[in-house]
């Protein structure tokens, strides 16, 4: 195999003097022309910072190549582009070397029509225009297979769905034939379903072009469903690099056996009866099942649930549609167990925890948590039954005020309901810290000094300060490493086994919350479409969208690849309705008396 | 603390301390006379040994009159500003913190004053006021009121959304205690950025009500005032604006520079 491009000992830093951080450290590897190199690392680990050095855009982000050399091998000769000058690198950028986001709603302009960024790289690189250049165009549109491409061309990024958007940013990235596809988390974004799509679109682009696909993410899923090749980095360092399937079946490096120890792989609950915590490296403790009580006891009751928001329109702002966020949602959570919620970006599982706590005021239904109505509760009241109930967010850079020291908002609660002063205040505060194991040094802290996981058991700490009954954990792992998320995975277990929690987990992962999950609703549109128990469900799913989804999934494991040519699943219609409009209710057919499905009307 | 007397810290401060000084000491040391006393034979002179910065078109002392009119341009702009603040900040919190109705009328009466422009505004109330000081402190005020409110809530309104604000209403924070610990010290940034800014704007307002009368009574000076009164001879006497133009200037960026180091050392986030 020929290198199409070779890096070798490849340093950047950041910032100077004083300040200067390595972000890059001598990496150096080949990626060769028809593979998937996949680069995969933790926040920090410099895997972007090695592919924007390899387009020199890094310079734009404040960085600079110190050493090493980055060859790019044309037909006309090697050319270094570590030294290569700003002319020739616009030739190279777009033109030999393509290059996706992840973010599809910002990496396209939203003035412009798809057409027009479409037909800039031809213009610039390829001197092409006018109907040649909309030739092109279409051509590109079909063949990152977008439905209906003639009218796409006149649309506006606004009109597209995220999908759509992305399928538009590889077409950019296509559109000069590049040599090499440069991929920087393109499906991080993405819902699962759309995510299994456009892997599958560039594996086959991969495929038809014989290009080269580098491809960025911190997904071992991900990897293990698209690598050929596989670099493993870890603070701006490789500690492994080889076949996909030896750094899955035998990793060497201690990092990539620990990472690889911490990502939950769909599937591996199977057979087991219930949750337990997941077996780090150096965790020699055989692990402890959180099997539930022989006759739970009833914690939450939720019953026909329905949120709907308002759409005002019209220039006097007249209430003239309704988003059903949520629609007729019933299920119990019992003492001691976990339910997850789960479901894409806009089911409205968020929306359903949120009014469950009172967040957002529901539109009608009835939730009772331990014998009291919390929807009928006046505002003394609600003070009073959210001692019992409490939430973890999702993001935790900005669920704590970053102008308070973290002791005093651990102890915000116990203030809030007088439970706690002076002294006995701040042994309780240690305690919690104690409990979620961080150190006491912290207390006086603040929040940025912190790193996302250690902020995340914060908020848990600050969670479970008033000793409530039920936690509602919406996507509180989700914006976490992957060796970071099972630590404060294993952590929620435990304080479920010990303390007796109750949680409601809102998760978009499979894999998460087949791990931590007695019982599981998915959500669709608004409504619970199948809800049972978590072994029923993922062992013998029933509705049309769960399969779908469990369809999409990808899982940590080469062997069991999923990707089939041109994965087409239902677009999610809209859940904006006319005022007029009367949902039908919620009917479930019982496969089993706690397995049930929505009745497709 | 340290921050204040080391690097951008420490020339804002000193700006801030020295103009402070000059504003409060000049008119104990030195007398009125000074900055009105004519000398139609020195008219429009540039600087010289006998005035240091020049004179004005009556041929009066440049250099007396700006360190004179200090005092008045200073506690003119800095009361009025912090009226705004007083006024603009319940305000803003309230429309941004609370939403629905409140905020629609309170956002309604902002935008009615808004509409105005603030010095006609201003203008107005002194008019019917009549022309003395504090009746322009008021003037000023009222008239960037609006401005601080607007800001203050969209500030708050962003604030307000932040899950931390939603983690702790899930605590069971009440609002007052919100506000104070969460609010109000997450905002503080947009609001020294503003009122400096501000100050600015007001040392001039104040100029533009001296220049209809309604300010600053001749002879006695102030530097919104001097600029007005360079009008005329700007290509004759330039150092006419540029003197007291100048001494603006400097006020204004030894408070924005004091403003940006005051943010800095109340940001946990920037802490050395």
């Amino acid at each position: 195999m020929t290198p199409i491009v070779s890096i070798d000992k490849l340093r950047v830093t950041f910032g100077s003097g004083a300040g200067t951080v390595e972000a890059v450290k001598d990496v150096s590897f080949d990626i060769a022309s028809g593979e998937t190199f996949c680069v995969v690392g933790e926040s920090g680990s410099g895997k972007s910072v090695t592919s924007l050095s390899l387009m020199r855009l890094v310079e734009f982000g404040g960085g600079q190549i110190m050493d090493g050399r980055l060859t790019l091998h044309r037909e006309t000769g090697p050319l270094d582009i570590a030294a290569a000058d700003g002319d020739t690198m616009r030739d190279v950028r777009g033109d030999e070397i393509g290059m996706i986001f992840q973010e599809p709603m910002t990496s396209l302009n939203p003035v412009f029509t798809i057409e027009r960024q479409l037909t800039d790289g031809l213009r610039v690189h390829r001197g092409i225009s006018g109907p040649a250049a909309r030739d092109r165009a279409l051509e590109l549109l079909k063949e990152v297979r977008i439905p209906e491409p003639e009218q796409r061309l006149q649309q506006y990024p606004h009109e597209l769905s995220g999908g759509m958007r992305q399928r538009v940013v590889i077409a950019i990235a296509m559109a000069c034939r590049p040599r090499m596809l440069i991929a920087d988390e393109p499906t991080t974004a993405l819902d699962v379903t759309i995510q299994a799509e456009i892997l599958a679109l560039i594996n086959r682009l991969k495929r038809e072009t014989g290009m080269a696909v580098m491809f960025i993410t911190h997904d071992m899923a991900v990897v293990a469903q698209i690598a050929d090749r596989v670099v493993v980095m870890y603070r701006g360092e490789v500690v492994e690099e080889g076949p996909v399937d030896q750094i899955f079946s035998d990793p060497q490096a201690a990092y990539t056996k620990a990472l690889l120890a911490a990502v939950p792989r769909l599937g591996e609950m199977r057979g087991k009866p219930a949750p337990e915590p997941l077996r780090l490296v150096g965790d020699t403790s055989e692990p402890k099942p959180l099997l539930p009580k022989e006759d739970p006891e009833p914690l939450l009751q939720v019953k026909n649930l329905t949120t709907y928001f308002p759409v005002k329109g019209g220039p006097m702002r007249r209430h003239v549609a309704n988003v059903h966020a949520v629609e007729d949602v019933s299920f119990t959570l019992n003492k001691g167990e976990t339910l997850s919620l789960v479901g894409e970006s806009g089911c409205g599982k968020s929306s359903c925890g949120r009014s469950i706590l009172r967040l957002v005021e529901p539109t009608s239904g009835t939730v009772i948590l331990d014998h009291q109505n919390v929807l009928d509760a006046n505002h003394r009241d609600l003070r009073r039954l959210r001692r019992q109930m409490q939430m973890i967010f999702q993001d935790p850079f900005a669920s704590l005020n970053p102008y308070m020291r973290l002791a005093a908002q651990v102890a915000e609660p116990l203030k809030n309901f007088g439970l706690a002063s002076g002294t006995e205040l701040t042994e309780k505060v240690a305690a919690l810290f104690d409990r979620v194991e961080l150190s006491r040094d912290y207390m006086r802290r603040f929040p940025h000094e912190l790193s996302g996981g250690q902020r995340q058991r914060i908020a848990i700490a600050r969670a479970l300060a008033v000793s409530p009954k039920l936690i509602i954990a919406d996507e509180a792992v989700s914006a976490l490493d992957v060796s970071v998320q099972a630590q404060v995975l294993n952590l929620m277990m435990e304080l479920q086994a010990d303390l007796g929690l109750s949680f409601l987990f809102i998760s978009h992962d499979m894999a998460v919350v087949e791990r931590v999950s007695h019982h599981l609703a998915v959500m669709y549109l608004g409504r619970i479409v199948e809800i049972g128990p978590r072994a029923a469900i993922f062992e013998d799913p029933r509705h049309p969208y769960t399969k779908a989804l469990m369809r999409a999934v990808p899982i940590a494991d080469p062997s069991r690849r999923k990707l089939e040519d041109d994965l087409k699943f239902k677009p999610i219609p809209s859940p904006i309705h006319p005022l007029t409009f009367t949902p039908d209710p919620s009917q479930y057919e019982e496969i089993t008396p706690v397995h049930k499905v929505l009745r497709v009307s | 603390m340290r921050r204040f007397f080391k690097g951008k810290g420490l020339v804002g401060t000193f700006i801030v301390i020295a103009v402070l000084l000059v504003a409060l000491l000049a008119p104990l040391v030195i007398p009125d006379s000074y900055a009105t006393q004519m000398n139609m034979r020195a008219r429009l002179s540039g600087p010289t040994w006998d005035h240091l910065f020049g004179t004005d078109q009556l041929g009066r002392d440049l250099f007396y009159r700006v360190v004179l009119g200090a005092q008045t341009s200073i506690m003119i702009a800095g009361a009025a500003v912090l009226m705004s603040i007083v006024i603009g900040l319940p305000l803003g919190i309230i429309s941004g913190y609370f939403g629905g109705v409140i905020d629609n009328v309170l956002m309604r009466l902002v935008d009615t004053l808004l509409s105005f422009p603030a010095l006609l505004l201003a203008l107005t109330i002194s008019a019917v006021l009549g022309p003395n000081l504090t009746n322009t402190i008021i003037a000023i005020g009222i008239a960037f009121t609006p401005f601080l409110a607007r800001i203050i809530r969209g500030e708050a309104l962003r604030v307000t959304q932040m899950p931390y604000v939603e983690a702790a209403r899930a605590a069971g924070t009440t609002d007052a205690w919100m506000i104070v610990r969460h609010i109000l010290p997450n905002i503080m940034p947009a609001i020294i950025v503003q009122g400096t800014i501000s100050l600015a704007f007001a040392i001039l307002a104040e100029a533009g009500l001296s220049f209809l009368g309604l300010g600053t009574q001749p002879p006695n000076a102030s530097w919104g005032l001097m600029i007005q009164a360079s009008r005329d001879y700007l290509d004759v006497a330039p150092w006419t604006a540029l003197v007291p133009g100048a001494a603006v200037a400097l006020t204004v960026l030894g408070l924005n520079l004091f403003g940006d180091t005051l943010r800095d050392v109340l940001d946990p986030r920037t802490e050395t």
